[in-house]
């Protein structure tokens, strides 16, 4: 099977400290790996990571296929309408399938002439996941994709994932509300965790704890 | 094919974003305008002293138009999460900075070479120096896109990022006014500006070469 993704001990510092525990991450053809662990523990920024956004600071990245990264943020210009939105992602890459097929698939059809300004959190989210399909990228990277949609949203991006999967594409996902209804053949779990508590920490603690006697 | 495809891409958006908030876009014109029209009422309309005043008065007034658009150059961007997408992917980030830098120029530049000639009429600025006055224009107003550029990515997310970009841009473009002004004046004064021309022509491409590559490191920094 092709590997689309492969990451090795990889590692991100913040402020002089692991955010996380050394990674090795392979993304296989039609798998998808969920990240999973409580908040602060580096989700976001290892798939910030695996996108390209930020650059490890030890470790190996090697991406065999194009990715793209759907994050907290839409990445939707509000003065554009949705359309004009998605006709800007089919530009710059490889294009996939036509706008009004894409707009149709997340719920968003006839708002196509609307200012993405003018719509909901949980319309902006699909129009954002919307991006997805109008560029042929077979790595997903996808960052709480379940925020703020109602049940059918929910079971849509449930939808999309298993499409993107059975087309051959790899997914990984950060979650914790919600786990995606996936075939469980293909898929993985990685349960971060984090990086070692710096020693500095615990010094000032011994110190204030020195101060409060 | 899709190298220049994104930063057409995200050429011809920032395009569509500007016509479709004009208002906002032909704010650093009007504000040009106004230093224009109002100089003269200020000092009065003595010929000679307009004509002596009216490179610096031109070259600070293109300066400052620069300035206004600065703010906004990058910040929407960070904002609504599309300035991280320039980074998914092998895309060059570079070529995206141009096309960014060259919207930006389109918007504050070009409109003051193409206000220059009744600019100069209006502040009486000798007729034989108006090429030189549009030349100086056309070869460096690019350096006050890309060294405010630099400028606005490294502030990109610190607060009160206006008053640190105001500091930081100010000696970089010090050299840009000094041998654009120079040679409108030689020019005024029946002299030969080819050697203030060309150190501006120099001073431009420096910064074409490094600014782009500055920042999209600056750029990088500030979604870390």
């Amino acid at each position: 099977m092709s590997r689309l993704l492969e990451a090795h001990r990889l590692e991100f510092h913040r402020y002089g400290n692991p955010v996380f525990q050394p990674l090795d991450i392979s993304l296989e053809a039609g798998r998808a790996i969920v990240l999973t662990g409580p908040n602060g523990v580096g989700k976001t920024t290892l798939l910030r990571l695996l996108a390209g956004i930020l650059a490890p600071v030890r470790g190996s990245l090697v991406h065999n296929a194009p990715a793209a990264f759907v994050g907290h943020l839409p990445a939707v210009k509000g003065d554009l309408t949705c359309r004009e939105n998605l006709d800007y992602e089919r530009r710059v890459g490889p294009p996939g399938v036509g706008l009004a097929e894409a707009l149709a698939t997340v719920g968003l059809a006839g708002l196509g002439s609307r200012p993405s300004r003018a719509l909901s959190a949980g319309q902006k989210r699909r129009l954002g996941l919307a991006r997805l399909l109008v560029r042929r990228t077979p790595v997903w990277l996808l960052d709480e994709p379940y925020a703020s949609l109602d049940d059918a949203g929910c079971a849509g991006v449930d939808a999309l994932i298993n499409g993107h999967l059975a087309n051959g594409g790899g997914v990984v996902l950060a979650t914790h509300q919600r786990h995606p209804k996936v075939d469980p053949e293909r898929l993985d779990n990685i349960v971060m965790q984090a990086g070692i508590i710096e020693d500095g920490a615990d010094d000032d603690m011994n110190q204030a704890a020195e101060v409060s006697q | 094919m899709s190298e220049t495809g994104s930063a057409s891409a995200l050429f011809r958006r920032d395009m569509k974003l500007a016509f479709r908030r004009l208002g906002e876009s032909l704010l650093p014109l009007f504000f040009l305008f106004t230093v224009i029209v109002l100089i003269p009422l200020g000092v009065g309309p003595g010929p000679n002293l307009l004509a002596r005043m009216a490179p610096g008065m031109i070259w600070v007034a293109a300066l400052l138009a620069s300035l206004l658009a600065l703010e906004h150059l990058f910040r929407p961007d960070l904002e609504d999460g599309t300035l991280e997408q320039w980074f998914v992917g092998e895309h060059s980030v570079y070529r995206r900075v141009l096309a960014r830098l060259f919207s930006h120029w389109l918007i504050t530049g070009l409109p003051v070479i193409l206000f220059s000639p009744l600019a100069a009429e209006m502040l009486h600025l000798p007729r034989h120096a108006l090429d030189t006055l549009i030349f100086s224009l056309l070869i460096g107003t690019p350096a006050l896109s890309l060294l405010g550029g630099l400028a606005a990515a490294l502030t990109l997310s610190t607060r009160g990022a206006s008053v640190l970009l105001s500091i930081l841009i100010f000696p970089l473009i010090v050299p840009l006014v000094i041998f654009a002004t120079g040679a409108v004046s030689m020019a005024a004064d029946s002299l030969d500006s080819s050697a203030h021309l060309g150190l501006l022509a120099a001073f431009t491409i420096l910064s074409l070469t490094l600014a782009p590559i500055g920042i999209a490191a600056a750029l990088r920094m500030n979604l870390e």
